[in-house]
């Protein structure tokens, strides 16, 4: 049994630190629920893992920086994954200067557009679940992603990455301009229909505050 | 002060009067009479017609079986929204006379967030998640930065719509979910359905075309309706367990209609348990659409400070839970 140490307990995984053939790994383990069955549970969990591995696997192809997979053990709904070392996007943000800020936030949009280019939703776009490492932006946690053609879904993802920005960013109000910036200039397929479903979904009452 | 709160948002047309206690609500009575169709589903007009007729004798009830007289009532508060247009026009009639004739102020309140007002005022929670799930509404509610925020809800039809819906379609009478239950206690073999749950929303039509393939194919009501439960059911304790995680919430309140079901509370006291926080029921009578939560409601909210003129009270079929304006909480 190797080392493990939790990191983080979500709604539906454990993040786990851990060592891998002397790599220092994370481990993703989409645990147990007893208040569902055990066909529902063991249906979500390995299901979930495979996709989400998938997912991933598919963000790489598509020139996005992700955690390299190790191993993916759907049995138990565990991702071995790389530790990806570094500071979170949300962090970094706030000691940046300008010139800085507005460099990583174009790169954040052209990563997004790169995910969306390939059909690909991320699904949880906040700047928790980007890490800065050595230069380079690392997208983590595709658990709510998808492969989807929509562009109410294109909408949706980045309509929560301009949230993420204005909740935790607020003194750089300009973060999702530049973000957009990036994102309009590698994307393929429309970036005006995407920005118009951005608007619409502003405009729907759930979202207003 | 006492309140008198009707509600008549949809099939129910209820009369209760609370008074505050201790910081608590007591409930001194709270008259519900449902509008049954004979077949089919809810025909809104029916249903006006049904709390018309009603109105008169449930106000007497209520108010006799609180043991005061209505001289005694210092406010009226009813549901403005959301809702049926005909329903809520008829309680909100109802409403305005009795406030005129009495000449006591009156409140129009939100029929979603008194749901989770009245949980806060009949157990210990303080804070919760409100898992809500009614017929219409299946929405996970919760209160941050000044108003009461939808954290996820039903992308198509409510938990409660897709029951009796399922109910109507294999000779069950309205309303389904009660009779679901019993059959699903007979059911043993898990049949696989749709789980459509994205991010903190849900959806439920697939189920039902699913689940009515398996009664063509054979499979037997119990099994389906087991299969219906545990399913629909697992979706809404995620979806308020990843609110939970989210907003870092630890108590979770269960409202509306179908939060009566014995499994539904079960599977919700089970994820609370090993998250290690708290779930909270308030009774059956207070769970589903009742007067008592309205009044309840308008006491809330007129110590608060708000009050309504005549012209105020018109009813809103759309009023949104995030349109609350929030003056009696902070945080």
């Amino acid at each position: 049994m190797q080392h493990e140490k939790l990191i983080r307990r979500g709604a539906e995984a454990e993040i786990l630190l851990s060592d891998y053939m002397g790599r220092p790994v994370v481990l993703k383990r989409r645990v147990r629920k007893s208040y569902r069955t055990e066909e529902i549970d063991f249906r979500l969990r390995s299901y979930r893992t495979r996709d989400e591995a998938k997912l991933l696997h598919e963000a790489r192809r598509a020139g996005v920086n992700v955690p390299v997979i190790y191993d993916v053990d759907v049995q138990n709904g565990q991702i071995t994954m790389e530790y990806v070392e570094g500071k979170r996007v949300k962090d970094a943000l706030h000691s940046m200067a300008r010139a800085e800020m507005e460099a990583l936030c174009m790169e954040v949009g052209r990563s997004v557009a790169r995910l969306h280019n390939a059909n690909l939703i991320h699904g949880d776009l906040t700047t928790s679940n980007m890490i800065l490492s050595d230069g380079k932006v690392v997208f983590i946690d595709f658990g709510l992603g998808a492969k989807t053609e929509s562009v109410e879904d294109r909408g949706v993802d980045l309509h929560v990455l301009m949230e993420a920005f204005e909740s935790t960013h607020s003194e750089r109000p300009d973060c999702f301009e530049n973000a957009w910036r990036g994102y309009e200039d590698i994307c393929w397929h429309g970036a005006a229909a995407v920005r118009q479903k951005i608007d619409d979904i502003i405009r729907r009452g759930r979202y207003r505050s | 002060m006492i309140a008198l709160g009707i509600e008549g948002t949809a099939h129910s047309l209820g009369v209760g009067i609370v008074t505050k206690e201790n910081g608590k609500c007591r409930v001194l009575s709270n008259v519900i009479k449902m509008h049954r169709p004979a077949e089919g589903g809810i025909h809104p007009r029916e249903a006006a017609n049904h709390h018309a007729e009603q109105a008169p004798l449930v106000l007497a009830e209520a108010v006799e079986k609180a043991g005061i007289s209505l001289s005694e009532v210092d406010l009226v508060s009813f549901s403005q929204g959301p809702g049926l247009g005909p329903c809520l026009r008829t309680a909100a009639t109802a409403a305005r006379a009795l406030a005129v004739s009495l000449g006591k102020p009156i409140i129009g309140v939100n029929h979603c967030v008194a749901h989770i007002e009245i949980g806060c005022g009949v157990t210990d929670c303080t804070d919760p998640i409100l898992l809500y799930a009614s017929g219409a509404n299946t929405q996970i509610i919760a209160f941050t930065n000044g108003k009461y925020r939808v954290f996820g809800e039903t992308l198509d039809i409510g938990i409660g719509n897709c029951l009796d819906k399922f109910a109507r379609d294999h000779g069950i009478p309205f309303p389904g979910g009660p009779e679901i239950e019993k059959l699903a206690r007979a059911g043993r073999k898990y049949l696989e359905l749709p789980y459509s749950v994205k991010g903190m929303d849900l959806a439920f039509s697939g189920i039902l075309s699913s689940a009515a393939q398996y009664i063509k194919r054979g499979e037997t009501v119990e099994d389906v309706c087991y299969s219906i439960q545990e399913t629909t059911f697992a979706m809404l304790t995620e979806v308020a367990e990843r609110a939970m995680a989210h907003t870092e919430k630890n108590e979770i309140l269960l409202g509306g209609g179908v939060a009566c079901n014995a499994r539904l509370q079960e599977m919700v006291n089970i994820m609370a348990r090993e998250r290690g926080a708290q779930a909270y029921v308030p009774p059956k009578p207070l769970c589903v659409d009742n007067g008592a939560m309205i009044g309840w409601m308008g006491i809330v909210m007129h110590e608060a400070g708000v009050r309504m003129s005549l012209a105020e009270t018109t009813v809103n079929q759309r009023y949104r839970t995030d349109d609350v304006h929030v003056t009696w909480r902070s945080g």
